[in-house]
């Protein structure tokens, strides 16, 4: 076990193109991280050269106190999951397991019995003398760990290790490799672009964009305090919904956001907690509010300067909750080029309406009437509110 | 999956009209037909060759070999016999192993090394050789001879099964190279990034990982370097001498104008048919489909 330090890590192609810029990541002894981020972020080229199968062209990685920018992969002592899972073809589930063991020339006697234990821990006991083209793929993947597992590393590296997975079997295999990860203690570094399972599997999730980290924190703080529109709009889904607005202040302290015709009152907790917040005093700025903060008037109850008016153009009955996709005569924030990139990768733009009036995505309760076309007053959970720079995108908090 | 397609068989035959079935029934027949009559075709001198070898000379002036099926009394092992005490041929058929057996191996075992570095190791220069070795394919063999013996008298091996041995490899090895790279390069890198993280050296990842899933290329390539060595008349007639002249000399020694001696040739030929004939039985094993089968997704 060992922790795994990044500074200032960064990473060229030869042909110029940048994946990773000033990279600086410490990896607890013991942590789950998870590196999350769209297609493209750099997330894997960063886990890449962590294992060796990338060189480092910038800064210095560490396993445990050992400097390993110039170590082959074999002896950095670092086991990785691949996301095609690579198992060997032509050798058994009992070979592929074991092969890192046999190349280190461990008895035969230890080798059969942490071949074994490992089977036994990912209940592939009788599958052991298949070949993996008679597995199926959640089986296959269990070899995969296997094969991690069974070398007692210092750290696994996981590349999108769930994947290749039905929905079902990804949860499934998402709760198992959480569970192993806590059994076994060991220092895990975990790529996906799904950030349900950077949420429900790290300790800490580092969201990555263009290369650049954005921000890393525990899950819970990641979608409470995202730092920018980027992070705050990444995480969380159906994402953060963003409204232009521009911040007023009365005599009493009172702060207020104008949205076009319409205001929100800010309860006095929220520029408590943003001292930064006096400095937008009429100025312009992004909202964002979680769909979850936003519910049906006739159920949380008409509260003046918490609720606005709306329009339902897709209601889409979850059981749980009703995912109303409203339009608002409201500014949206459009403009800032995170939220556009959002947009494009997340593919949740909410639905296209004709004239340019806000689209906001609301998770009401199911006790909700709403229906299709219909006015709607909707409430605003405005103390959960957050607020952006209109031209930087940072989160507004400390002065 | 089984199933499916049955069910697809049921459904179709019932909507299909009479005609389309008849098409159908003689289709798949003719084509048997065609088939079976190419293989007699194939076969039946082949099939000439060993009776012909079996028959006593003394009968050849009375008639064809098959004259020899409705008078079995005609074959005897006489004409075998005869020939395994001709040292000349006895002799000559060992050289013909002591050619192809190292130019067979060699081709095999430097055309899979750098058939390996070609499609997995980064060196400078990498992509400009192997321009260079697809060059090489389009170089036929005639336009080297005369160069290729000026050189080898020379260095003083003309003559020699080892001067035989080189050439044979350097003409071997850009089709080797060729197609165990691009057989090499379909293998996922994902699994030589595994099998280096799970502590292989470059070494290990040719031997235990790159070897075994090549199996079904390295096998085509050796019975086609084994075939062509092994039947190949014209190198060896101009690099051997009388003393490590292969088979395929000696027997086309043996063809005259007037009256060839076929009681020589037809079983030597038919012992020359023999073993590659058994190479490739040995080989055909190795011709598994979907090696890579569960190895990615």
């Amino acid at each position: 076990m060992a922790r795994i330090a990044l500074s200032h890590v960064g990473k060229v192609y030869e042909d110029g193109t940048r994946a990773v810029a000033d990279l600086n990541i410490e990896v607890e002894d013991g942590e789950f991280l998870v590196f999350v981020g769209p297609s493209g972020c750099g997330k894997t080229a960063a886990l890449r050269m962590v294992a060796g199968l990338e060189t480092i062209t910038e800064g210095d990685v560490r396993i445990g106190d050992k400097l390993v920018n110039n170590v082959p992969p074999r002896d950095r002592d670092v086991a990785m999951v691949f996301q095609s899972y690579a198992l060997y073809p032509h050798l058994t589930v009992r070979d592929n397991i074991g092969f890192g063991l046999q190349l280190r020339k461990m008895p035969k006697a230890e080798v059969r019995r942490r071949v074994e234990d490992a089977a036994r821990t990912l209940g592939l006991s009788e599958y052991l003398d298949r070949k993996p083209r008679n597995l199926s793929g959640g089986q296959r993947q269990r070899v995969a760990m296997g094969r991690a597992i069974v070398r007692q590393p210092q750290a696994f590296l996981m590349d999108e290790p769930l994947s290749n997975l039905d929905a079902k079997l990804r949860v499934q295999m998402r709760a198992e490799i959480g569970k192993l990860q806590r059994d076994l203690g060991v220092t895990t570094v975990y790529v996906t672009h799904d950030q349900v399972e950077a949420m429900t599997l790290g300790h800490r999730v580092a969201v990555i964009r263009k290369g650049v980290l954005q921000q890393i924190a525990p899950p819970q703080e990641l979608y409470d305090r995202p730092t920018n529109l980027f992070v705050a709009g990444f995480i969380g889904s159906p994402a953060m919904n963003f409204l232009s607005a521009t911040v007023l202040r009365d005599d009493n302290d009172q702060y207020t956001l104008e949205m076009g015709a319409e205001t929100l009152v800010l309860p006095p907790s929220v520029p408590v907690a943003r001292p930064a917040l006096a400095g937008y005093v009429d100025k312009p700025i992004v909202v964002g509010i979680r769909p979850e903060d936003i519910e049906d008037a006739s159920i949380a109850g008409r509260q003046p300067g918490r609720t606005l008016p709306a329009r339902a153009e897709l209601v889409e009955p979850l059981g749980s909750d009703l995912m109303v996709h409203l339009s608002m005569d409201l500014p949206q924030a459009s403009g800032h080029e995170d939220i556009a990139e959002l947009a494009e990768e997340t593919g949740e733009g909410g639905v296209a309406i004709a004239d340019e009036r806000a689209v906001v995505v609301a998770r009401f309760s199911p006790r909700s009437q709403v229906k299709v076309g219909d006015p709607v007053q909707i409430t605003v959970a405005t103390e959960q509110i957050h607020l952006f720079d209109a031209t930087t995108g940072s989160a507004v908090w400390d002065a | 999956m089984t199933a499916a397609a049955s069910t697809d068989i049921v459904t179709g035959s019932i909507n299909r009209g009479w005609a389309a079935r008849i098409a159908a029934r003689t289709g798949g027949g003719a084509l048997r037909i065609f088939l079976i009559v190419v293989a007699l075709v194939w076969l039946i001198p082949t099939f000439g060759l060993l009776i012909e070898s079996l028959r006593d000379p003394a009968q050849y002036a009375n008639g064809g070999w098959w004259d020899a099926i409705t008078h079995p009394a005609q074959l005897t092992f006489s004409n075998y016999s005869a020939l395994l005490k001709t040292s000349a041929i006895t002799g000559s058929f060992w050289n013909t192993v002591e050619i192809t057996v190292p130019a067979t191996i060699l081709v095999v075992l430097i055309g899979a090394a750098a058939g390996y570095a070609f499609a997995w190791l980064e060196f400078p220069g990498r992509d400009a050789l192997f321009l260079v070795v697809i060059g090489l394919l389009v170089v036929p063999i005639q336009i080297a001879l005369i160069p290729v013996v000026k050189l080898y008298s020379a260095l003083g091996i003309s003559g020699s099964i080892l001067s035989v041995v080189i050439f044979h490899v350097a003409f071997g090895l850009p089709f080797a190279i060729f197609l165990l790279r691009n057989y090499f390069s379909g293998i996922p890198r994902d699994l030589m990034e595994a099998a280096r993280m799970d502590g292989a050296t470059e070494g290990r990842i040719f031997f235990r990982i790159v070897l075994p899933l090549g199996l079904p290329a390295i096998a085509s390539l050796a019975i086609f370097q084994f075939l062509w060595v092994w039947n190949d008349l014209l190198v060896a007639l101009i690099f051997t001498d009388s003393s490590s002249q292969p088979l395929t000399v000696a027997l086309a020694s043996q063809t005259r104008q007037f009256g060839s001696s076929i009681d020589v040739l037809a079983p030597g030929a038919f012992l020359s048919l023999i073993v590659p004939l058994a190479v490739f039985m040995f080989f055909q094993r190795f011709f598994v489909e979907g090696v890579m089968a569960g190895s990615v997704k």
